[in-house]
């Protein structure tokens, strides 16, 4: 079945068996490898991709639905500054260990400074549900909210 | 520029594709879905956000043979407010609820229910209506909607009919719809007079309910409950609306010892189990709590003192 997409910036047409999901077609076919295959049922959100800038989850979505939107990984967003100020941010304060989940939590961190709805500490939890099992939550929230603070300014 | 991908057998990798073959269809009108959905009658399954459908197919569940997926139905996804009632269409998210502050204004207990339900991702991904029809006895949107009295807007290639919302929910999986129908929208009528809260618990703020209560209530400034409608999840085999509380605690004051007596009589009414998420012995407990902290929610949110 032919899909057309746009896949961070670029426009992809391709032809999908109709019981792919798009973080197969993502990690198969196109390689982007940043989309991590997690708990295939949409509770962790380790593959996560943001379409048409909210995210949602890419294991309980088939690739045929998700025709003519565009999708965004990391790999789309680098040299982007909320990004990379994210980025930053995680490294400093220590809040990637094994590095898995980090991926899906800096989009949905992104999605969520990005459109106003993380502007402070508080906010993080109510937004970011990913699934992280090495830190513990503490320095990713601590990383998200400082990166919302230095955006939105809202504290200090 | 178009890039071209080589086709790769993607059966053969290390993938969690569908396990078993479908047909696919994207009808583009209301007519041409319920023409499919009358063809392939019992064989057909609708897909809108998928977020309850494709876990169900990956774990091999249900094997439906036909997937008709609505989601380019073009206006189907609206939130309306008229001047007696809010109609929500079968493509609005829960998103869009939370979002919505037609909702928030009129229906904060179905507002509450949303915001507790599912990750961001799911929520940007999963429709009331699906949730509905799941017909889940944890759906968290179905307890804030027998509340507000709800009804449910069914259409087949036969016509049109519309179903009271108690009497939509037949068990744990199972809706009144017919084979061939689908439910397009739900017509909340709104309540000016009192106001509803929704209180669950569960595991972690995005899990499936333990149990959960909503409640719409007129209280007089003094804390008497004049009228009260009183629904709860998770502890029947659907959702159910508890009328003998709601006759018992009639003129019964906030905060006082009848009123937990008269809550406490919720147990001839409900029918918990025991399951992975609880014991049939805590749900019955805390379902009295969550029922107590609702009224006490409502009365707040009449008074002004809470969002």
């Amino acid at each position: 079945m032919k899909v057309k997409f746009i896949l961070n910036g670029k426009p992809v047409e391709l032809d999908v068996d109709p019981r792919e999901t798009l973080i197969d077609t993502l990690r198969l076919r196109l390689k982007v490898k940043s989309v991590k295959r997690g708990c295939e049922r949409g509770e962790c959100g380790s593959c996560t991709v943001l379409i048409n800038g909210n995210p949602v989850v890419s294991c309980i979505l088939l690739t045929i639905q998700i025709n003519g939107a565009e999708i965004t990984t990391v790999e789309g967003l680098v040299g982007d500054i909320l990004l990379e100020k994210l980025a930053k941010n995680f490294i400093d304060n220590g809040a990637i260990q094994c590095g898995f989940c980090t991926p899906g939590i800096l989009l949905t961190a992104y999605a969520g400074i990005k459109q106003g709805k993380i502007k402070k500490s508080e906010d993080v939890k109510e937004y970011v549900n990913n699934l992280c099992r090495c830190t513990g939550y503490v320095k990713i929230i601590e990383a998200i909210a400082k990166t919302a603070n230095e955006v939105w300014g809202h504290e200090r | 520029m178009v890039i071209e991908i080589p086709l790769v057998n993607i059966t053969a990798r290390n993938t969690h594709i569908i396990p078993f073959e479908f047909e696919y269809y994207e009808p583009r009108s209301l007519e041409e879905a319920l023409e499919l959905l009358a063809k392939f009658k019992g064989e057909a399954k609708i897909l809108a956000g998928g977020t309850d459908l494709l876990v169900k197919m990956k774990t091999r569940i249900i094997e439906p043979k036909v997937i008709v997926n609505i989601k380019r139905i073009q206006g189907l996804r609206y939130i309306i407010e008229e001047n007696e009632h809010i109609r929500i269409g079968a493509l609005t998210t829960l998103r869009d609820i939370e979002k919505s502050t037609i909702v928030e204004k009129n229906l904060p207990a179905l507002h509450d229910a949303v915001k507790v339900m599912g990750s961001i991702q799911i929520r940007n991904m999963a429709t009331l209506v699906g949730n509905l029809c799941n017909a889940s006895p944890a759906a968290d949107t179905a307890p804030p909607l027998l509340v507000y009295n709800a009804r449910v807007v069914a259409m087949s290639t036969r016509g049109k009919r519309f179903i009271p919302l108690e009497e939509f929910f037949k068990g744990p999986g199972i809706t009144a719809l017919e084979p061939d129908e689908m439910l397009v929208e739900v017509i909340v009528k709104k309540n000016n007079k009192g106001s509803s809260a929704f209180e669950k618990v569960s595991r972690v703020v995005v899990d499936l309910a333990i149990a959960s209560a909503a409640v719409y209530a007129e209280i007089s400034s003094d804390g008497v409950i004049e009228d009260s409608r009183v629904a709860v999840g998770s502890v029947a085999p659907k959702p159910i609306r508890t009328r003998i509380l709601e006759e018992r605690i009639k003129g019964l004051r906030l905060g006082s010892e009848e009123l937990k007596k008269a809550i406490y009589e919720i147990d001839r009414e409900i029918s918990p189990i025991t399951d992975v998420r609880s014991t049939a012995e805590y749900r019955r407990h805390i379902v009295k709590v969550l029922v107590w902290n609702a009224i006490e929610r409502v009365y707040r949110r009449i008074r002004g003192e809470c969002v």
